[in-house]
Formats: C-alpha cells, structure tokens, sequence
C-alpha cells in the first residue's frame, strides 16, 4: 500500500471509493503524523476522534453503497478561524480561549458534508492579523522547510494561515482550510511549497468565520496541488443566506472545467510589479513563469496596474479600521476572556479583559483602527482609503480588457527566520505587497509553487483572475504546475 | 500628523483598552510610523472617486418577515446563548454593578 500521508485529496477519495485502502486507515495514518509532529506546533487543539468518527462513517455508506461525497475519506485541517461545534475555537487569541461555539460554520460543514473529516484545528497568527504566525497567543508555528546552509534556523510559515501551510506541506494533512484577507492564503503557501487560492469575495460564506476585515475576508483551500485546490473549492464555496454578502450563484464544476490549455488566452504582466531591489530569484521564478505560459499556448501581454503602490497602505486603513469595528465584541460579557479586578465597574472591566485577551499586534491594529475613523480624521483616512481602492478595482477592471489571468510573484521574497521581522511591522506588512491588490478588488487569486531559491526554499508564483472566475486562474495554475514540475518537499527534523 | 502619547491614550480609552505609561511609550513611536507611511494616499488624485462600499456587486436581501423564519437564530436558545458566558447568573449575562 502506498504512505497514504504522500497522497492528496483526489487519490485519497479515489483510493478510499476504489477500496485500495479504507478512510480510517488514511485518518490513523495522519492522526500518527499530526501527534508525532508537536515541534512545528501546527495544531492548537488536535481531534483524532473526530477524524476516525468522519472516517467510519465514510467506510459505512461504501460498504452500504452509498454515493460518496467529493472530499469522502479526506481527513483535513481546519484553521482555528472556523467556528467548530463543541471544538475550541480561539483565532488564537488569549480573549477566545476555551470558547466552544453552539454551532458549526458553514464552510466546514460544507466539508463534512462532502465526507472530509477533522484533525485538528489549525494555529494562525492572532485574528488572522500577521505575515509569519508569530502573533499567535499559542506560540509560533515551525515551518517544516529549512535553509540548504546546514543551518536550524527556525523559518516563518508565513501567516496568518501558517498552521495550515505548515500542516500541509510536512504532510500532517494532506489538505486544510485557509483564509486570506490581504493574502494569508496564497503567501504562506507560497512561503512551504505548497497551493492555495483564495476565491472571489461571496463565493464562500463568512458566517461562523471569526470576523477580521469583513470587507476582505475569504476562505479558501490549501493543498498539494491545483487539482486538490479545485476539488476542496467546489467542497467549500456555495450561497448561504446567512451572510449578507454570500454569492447567489451556483457553484461551478472547477474539478471537471481544468484544462491546462492555454492557447487563445492572454497572460497579463503588470509592470508596476517589477520593483527596485527585487530579489533575484524572485525575479527569474517569475520569468520562468512567463516562459512556462508561452510554452502552455498563452499569448503575454504587458499590463499596468497603475495604483499598485498604494494598494498596502489602503489595505493598512480599512482592514485595521473593520478590524477595530469587528473586535468590539469582545468585552468580557458574552463569551472568553474576562478580567474584573477588584472593585472594578463595566468599563473597567471591558478596558482590563481587552488589555490581558488581545496580543500586541492586534492592539496596534485597533488603535490605528480607532484612529482612522474617528471623528475628524475618517475623511482623511478612511473615505480617501475607500477611494483608492476603487481606483485600484478600476485598475484592474481595465487590465481585464487586455488579458484573461494575470501573472506576479505571491510574495517579494521566500520565507524569513522566525523573529526577523517582528519589531518593524511596516517590514512586515510590506510581505503582503503582491497579494493585497487582488483582494481590495475582490478577485481569486492562487499561488502555485514555481521552483526553490538559492537557500533551498519555495517560492510562489501568483494568478490573479477576473471576478468569478477561478476557472481561469485554476486552469493557468494547471498549465504552470505541470511545467514547473515541482516536487521538492522539506527533509522531516520534527 | 503624528500622534502623541496623549492621543494615543485618548484612542486607547476609545477602544477601551486599558495601557500602562510604558505600552503607550512604545505604540505612540510605532503607530507613527504606520500613520506616515498610509498618508501617502494623500498624493492620489481622487476627484469625481466614489469610495467603495461593495467590492462585488450584490444586492442585500431581505429575510422573510415571519417569526423564528432561521431556526437557529429563533428563540427557546437561552441556554446555548450563555453557555460561553464568563459569569451566567439565573438565566442572564452577569456584569459588575453599573449603578451606584
């Protein structure tokens, strides 16, 4: 029998439907690799039973030859983001801890529904606000790739999905759920190697999501490969009227649509991507890219984004401005955190549990938050920032008319040591500076790993599509995949 | 513009968030920082711009007006609704003394 933690989703269901080998044996398989695995500290609660319980389940309707859902037998991740029935749900964060929701979140019952089952729930960077998962109040994640130097330095996962990335690409799961507000999808799995793609805005419901920027928020798959990605995708996505800005429309066959043709298609370069000071193998990853597309039957086509520059500071007033919004719930009285010292009244209260719940970098985004959309500053800041962000909506709409997928880099470097970056959030957020476009506009967007670096690390390349249409960016990142052949994965110190 | 320790206490209190004299020694440098990098989208011409308030176009709906008409947000839930609360006392949400 194959090592059925080497598999990913699709041969997993295909093997589990097959009868090659049972959804238990492949949930005991990776429960075994998630338990052995306690240095990259993936996982802030782990659920082995629940993974077996789906499992068994799974087993049950072939036996009784039932039909099987698309992801039957798939044991996965779940990012501690989702609200989880019974299961501690945290966004990592001291404020949430011991929470355990009265309800399960639409996305993943989605996955259960479709036969996946649950090994754990995922670290991430606090509130999902971070680029390396060192805002976690449950520590850092490991990532599990190390330089080629010989070296232990300890590498970020990127963030804020880096349990998920971690989790993945050490083969903990073969597959897990993510979210991306101005990238937390696509640059962790650029930073481990592995696919990831965020789809437009509404195609996946937010209810039952801990809310970060509502405006930007979206969930997504995070897997071995493009196909994998579609297969989750389908899985995840659909209406849910409850939320208001879930998509009403049906969900489209991604698994059974990819073809990795590119003939007749136009690959747009935006040129306001080339930056002074790039890094090198960064650049030439992306000239492989180029090539890969051209080979694939794309026509290229030099595109401009003109307002790229001022896409990250945009995203720096409305995310922390949702964020400082979103985050007032949490104030002692309903559920988490609290803190009453002595003699204490309700505001006191409210300022202390938020003083001891919340980490620093969340902190940093309520206050510059508040700051932004308070009286006598929210025109300055706010409205101009809800403004260059339709400009940068507009920039794309206009780079639509000349191409049909746009190709960049996923993130401007590949993944730093841990403790690099934390004191300087500007160095930090600049992580974000090829990612954040396609999200202020809503787009699907998707890293696929292109080749490693000099120091021996992945790198990601970026697809960036019209709204609504994944179909095209999962098709380019086939075509890419299947050209870069790329198959290296991180030597297992854990 | 940049913020003084004075202001970032006074956003502090708005976000009520409670911070010693040496957290706010340590934001007040840090938030300026960020606060001068965003203000370069003062340089951009946004003349005749609408802000964006959707960035799919999507029409909001509206729920059928009938009692209960989502089962899960019906009532007869008061147990689940406190099950997290930090201090739940005869069926509601505790707080400390709000009137003297």
């Amino acid at each position: 029998m194959a090592n059925l933690t080497e598999l990913g989703v699709a041969a997993i269901r295909e093997g589990v439907a097959g009868g090659e080998f049972s959804a238990r044996e492949v949930a005991e398989a990776f429960n075994a690799n998630v338990a052995a695995a306690g240095e990259l500290n993936a996982f802030i609660v782990t659920t082995p039973e629940k993974a077996l319980e789906a499992a068994d389940a799974v087993d049950a309707d072939r036996a009784a030859g039932k039909p099987l859902g698309k992801m039957a037998g798939v044991p996965i991740g779940m990012k501690d983001l989702f609200a989880t029935h019974g299961v501690q749900t945290t966004a990592a964060s001291h404020i949430l801890e011991g929470f355990k929701p009265e309800y399960e979140s639409t996305v993943s019952a989605n996955l259960w529904k479709a036969g996946a089952g649950m090994l754990g729930k995922l670290n991430l960077d606090q509130f999902a606000m971070g680029s390396s998962n060192e805002t976690s109040y449950f520590g850092n994640v490991v990532s599990p790739w190390r330089r080629n130097d010989g070296g232990n330095a300890a590498l970020a996962p990127g963030g804020s999905s880096g349990g998920s990335s971690a989790a993945v690409a050490a083969r903990l799961a073969p597959a897990a759920t993510g979210t991306d507000t101005g990238g937390s999808i696509r640059q962790p799995a650029a930073f481990t190697g592995i696919t990831g793609i965020k789809p437009t805005y509404g195609r996946c419901s937010r209810w039952g999501v801990v809310a970060f920027a509502s405006s930007l928020d979206q969930a997504g798959p995070m897997a071995h490969d493009v196909r994998d990605c579609a297969i989750m995708l389908e899985a995840m996505a659909g209406f849910d009227p409850k939320d208001a800005t879930s998509l009403d429309m049906p969900v489209p066959e991604w698994e059974a649509g990819l073809n990795a043709d590119m003939n007749g298609k136009r690959v747009g370069i935006p040129r306001e991507y080339r930056m002074d000071g790039m890094d090198q193998d960064v650049v030439k990853s992306w000239e492989d890219g180029i090539a890969w597309m051209k080979d694939a039957g794309a026509e290229i086509v030099e595109i401009s984004l003109p307002h790229t520059k001022y896409a990250l500071p945009a995203y720096y007033i409305i995310a922390p401005a949702e964020a400082s919004s979103n985050l007032a719930r949490y104030d002692g009285v309903r559920y988490g955190l609290r803190d009453l010292p002595d003699g204490a009244g309700l505001q006191d209260m409210y300022a202390a549990t938020r003083a001891e719940g919340f980490g620093d970098e969340v902190k940093r985004r309520i206050l510059i938050g508040t700051y932004v959309l308070s009286a006598g500053f929210y025109d300055a800041y706010y409205t101009q920032a809800q403004k260059v962000r339709t400009l940068i909506s507009h920039d794309f709409k206009n780079a639509f008319t000349e191409c049909d997928v746009i190709l960049a880099p996923t993130t401007p470097t590949a993944s730093f040591p841990l403790g690099d970056k934390v004191d300087d959030p500007l160095a930090m957020y600049l992580n974000d500076v090829f990612s954040v476009p396609a999200s202020l506009a809503g787009l699907p967007a998707m890293s696929v790993p292109a080749g490693l670096n000099g120091d021996g690390l992945p790198m990601g390349l970026q697809l960036i599509g019209n709204a609504f249409d994944e179909q095209g960016v999962l098709n380019a990142g086939l075509a890419l995949e299947q050209r870069a052949g790329f198959t290296a994965k991180p030597d297992k110190w854990w | 513009m940049s913020v003084d320790k004075a202001t970032v206490a006074k956003i502090a209190s708005l976000a009520r968030i409670k911070m010693s004299d040496e957290e706010l020694d340590r934001m007040a440098p840090e938030l300026n920082n960020i606060l001068t990098w965003v203000e370069q989208l003062g340089e951009v011409d946004v003349t005749g711009v609408e802000p964006m308030t959707a960035v799919i176009p999507n029409t909001l709906r509206l729920r059928d007006d009938v009692v209960d008409a989502d089962p899960l947000t019906a009532g007869g839930k008061r147990d689940q609704v406190l099950s997290n609360a930090p201090a739940a006392e005869h069926g509601f949400f505790g707080v400390p003394k709000v009137i003297e």
